[in-house]
């Protein structure tokens, strides 16, 4: 188990799924055993307004908040919001934006978050099985089936 | 035992159900508002309120009756509760009463980054404050015991990233509300004339002094002990950001908020060689210290704006006050491309109306292309502010002047404005435009009392707009549609503008993000009603209240 805390930006527009993604992968963090903290600024944010919500695991996890140009992973739900969020990647830090899943594939373009939680997946030390519980739960059971493809869609794109 | 993650919010109603809450109420105010919702969610019996200082009055009568209720509202709604809460330090209460004060430093969605802590001082109450969502729920159970131990209203400080923020909670107590005793009378304590006043606010120093003793003994304060070197004292999440800072740092981390544990803090700042004071927004601990002649040194004054975070910590431990980076600016909100408030601002600009806005999503108006608002100052304030301009500008100009509004602030504080408007119009009158969208979205669609919908979407009176201002004698009333025809508004606003008289324009659209739930509401509510008639119920006669919905159709 990793001792050093993982800190993940995701960022989007409102209402495209950002917090939701946050939610999923805080949960799945949680599921796995992990302390996590998970905080944002949701006050507008269905008026498309920019959101970015900071996810940190690890044995202890102290600030809710990553500090800036020290996330691992940054996580980008619309391409106008990459080049604002940079600085909070560290140096040599992974960068997950839009178009690492091809829209086209996607079997439902509201699930891009999901997908890119895929892909993020991929590089991370949880388990699907903590993934899809944690989808499962922060989804109503209709949407199961798209989020889980998009989510192996995600993570299979990365070979 | 069960963990979970929660935000703090939902800590707190969860708390609240396991400490036996029987009544939750409040309005909802971003970042406070999804408390009520989550008690709601979890069985407690919440209600929204018309505004915070009614929400703090029904707490404070359901208190006086013996039982537990907490209330609920964001660092601005204080202001407005701020009447009957000074009175209530003195009365105090026979049950339990918490009021939860959100804070927002760094103004994610506020209209000023004013600090709590400073009503706890100003009004003598004990103020607890946690700093991740398992201290909320610990300390909100606390805060009750606390309550109902002194017989005062606890305050309840949380801050933004601590309400919408999530961690790992662990629930441990569970109590049934308990059934609540005949009412008590006793008037001395509860009837604030002048000659029971006094001897009240003496007796309410003196809690204040056996609650200091209590703070200095405080389990809740916690001392970590470490380098001896640097030491430092915070508060809430601000705690956090200090232990990833400066781990090596001694640190005390002050829970309850007021009074100090200033005896515990002398001894914390003398037993480190050099001793900071690390606080979010106003300078509140730092001051008391100082003025207590402690040994310690609070942040420069830069770091009073916006929120802390781990960075900026550590610049103030380095007493770095060089210009910190500018994080660059996202895309701002805007108003939904369909929202039915489009037309009302594209009139307002096309006829240069000088407007007087207030609190809700159509504050979003003041941005291009409409740069649709003048002024915008707290809710309800649109109103008075509006009548104002009209009695002192040039008359070209005043005839300009409309005051604009949403509908649940109207029924927050805006009656209070219509009831000035007819009371001293202006010479040219005024306009009154109420942007009716049904619910309050700026929040995320809270009901209110003018939607008919309690908390949890279950059928209540609704409260009409047009018949309140009707009622209080405005002469011209009108209600349009401003997508079904758009045509309306404009010509409307124009007659009006032109009259030296008073007018109120309900605009009544369904904020667009709301109109599916509304209509699932109100079909299940519909159906439910039928129930009634069909069932078991007695026969209705025609056009009752109970059972239909004829103000709608
Ligand atoms: S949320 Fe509703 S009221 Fe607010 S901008 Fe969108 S449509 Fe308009």
């Amino acid at each position: 188990m990793a001792t050093r805390v993982v800190n993940v930006v995701v960022a989007g527009l409102g209402g495209q799924g950002a917090i939701k993604a946050s939610d999923i992968l805080a949960d799945a963090a949680f599921r796995a055993g992990f302390d996590v903290k998970k905080a944002e600024i949701h006050g507008m944010s269905q008026r498309g307004g920019s959101v970015t919500s900071d996810v940190r695991y690890g044995t202890e996890v102290l600030s809710p908040m990553i500090p800036r140009g020290e996330a691992d992973f940054l996580v980008v739900l619309a391409g106008s919001e990459v080049e604002v969020n940079r600085p909070n990647l560290r140096p040599g830090g992974v960068l997950i934006p839009p178009d690492a899943i091809n829209e086209a594939d996607l079997p439902n373009r509201r699930s891009l978050n999901v997908a890119l939680l895929g892909v993020l997946a991929a590089r991370l030390d949880l388990a699907d099985e903590h993934w899809l519980a944690a989808i499962r739960a922060a989804l109503p059971e209709r949407l199961h089936e798209v989020n889980e493809k998009a989510y192996r869609l995600g993570k299979e794109s990365v070979r | 035992m069960e963990r979970r993650l929660l935000s703090g919010d939902e800590a707190v109603a969860a708390a609240a159900l396991d400490a036996g809450v029987h009544l939750g109420t409040g309005y909802p105010g971003t970042p406070s508002t999804e408390i009520l919702e989550a008690f709601d969610a979890l069985g407690g019996r919440a209600q929204w309120a018309p505004n915070e200082k009614v929400a703090l009055e029904v707490g404070l009568g359901a208190a006086y009756g013996g039982a537990r209720c907490l209330v609920t509202m964001k660092h601005v709604g204080l202001n407005v509760a701020a009447d009957p809460l000074f009175t209530a330090a003195y009365t105090g209460v026979q049950g339990g009463l918490v009021v939860v004060a959100a804070d927002d430093p760094g103004m994610a969605s506020s209209q000023n980054e004013q600090d709590s802590r400073r009503y706890a001082v100003a009004a003598g109450l004990p103020m607890l404050e946690p700093a991740d969502s398992q201290e909320a729920y610990d300390l909100m159970l606390a805060a009750f015991e606390l309550s109902e131990r002194w017989q005062l209203p606890v305050l309840f400080r949380m801050t933004t990233r601590v309400c919408h923020g999530k961690s790992i909670v662990t629930r441990h107590a569970t109590r049934a509300p308990a059934a609540v005793q005949p009412f008590q009378r006793d008037i001395p304590t509860r009837v604030m004339i002048p000659a029971y006043a006094r001897p009240a606010h003496k007796k309410l120093r003196q809690k204040l002094a056996a609650l200091q003793v209590f703070a200095e003994g405080s389990a809740l304060n916690v001392w970590r002990p470490g380098d001896v070197l640097l030491g430092v004292i915070a508060n809430g999440v601000t705690a956090r950001h200090v232990r990833e800072a400066a781990p090596e740092a001694s640190l005390f981390e002050v829970k309850t908020i007021h009074p100090l544990p200033l005896a515990k803090l002398r001894e914390f700042a003398a037993s480190v060689e050099r001793c900071v004071v690390i606080e979010e927004g106003d300078p509140v601990i730092a001051d008391a210290c100082l003025a207590a002649g402690l040994r310690v040194e609070g942040k420069p004054e830069a770091f009073r704006f916006g929120e802390l975070d781990v960075d900026r910590v550590r610049r103030i431990l380095a007493r770095d006050t060089s210009p910190e980076p500018v994080a660059p600016r996202g895309k701002p909100p805007m108003l939904c491309e369909a929202c039915p408030y489009h037309p009302v601002y594209a009139s307002l600009r096309k006829h240069d109306c000088i407007v007087a806005g207030d609190i809700g999503c159509y504050t979003l108006g003041v941005l291009p292309p409409y740069l649709g608002m003048d002024t915008c100052v707290a809710m309800g304030a649109s109103l008075g502010v509006g009548l104002g301009l009209r009695h002192v500008l040039p008359e070209a100009d005043a005839r300009r002047v409309v005051s604009l509004i949403g509908d649940s602030t109207f029924v927050h504080s805006g009656i209070n404005g219509l009831v000035e408007m007819v009371y001293n119009p202006p010479a040219t009158g005024h306009v009154l435009v109420v942007l009716d969208n049904g619910t309050t979205a700026m929040t995320g669609q809270q009901e209110h009392p003018g939607t008919g919908r309690t908390l949890d979407h279950e059928q209540t009176t609704r409260l009409s707009i047009e018949g309140i201002a009707t009622a209080l004698g405005v002469k011209n009333v009108d209600v349009v549609d401003p997508i079904a025809d758009p045509g309306s508004f404009e010509r409307l606003l124009v007659d009006r503008l032109g009259r030296n008289e008073l007018s109120v324009i309900v605009s009544r659209r369904a904020c667009i993000l709301a109109a599916a739930d509304i209509r699932t509401y109100d079909k299940a509510n519909a159906a439910k009603a039928l129930l009634v008639v069909d069932g078991a119920g007695p026969a209705q006669p025609a056009g009752c209240g109970g059972t239909c919905t004829s103000e709608e159709a």
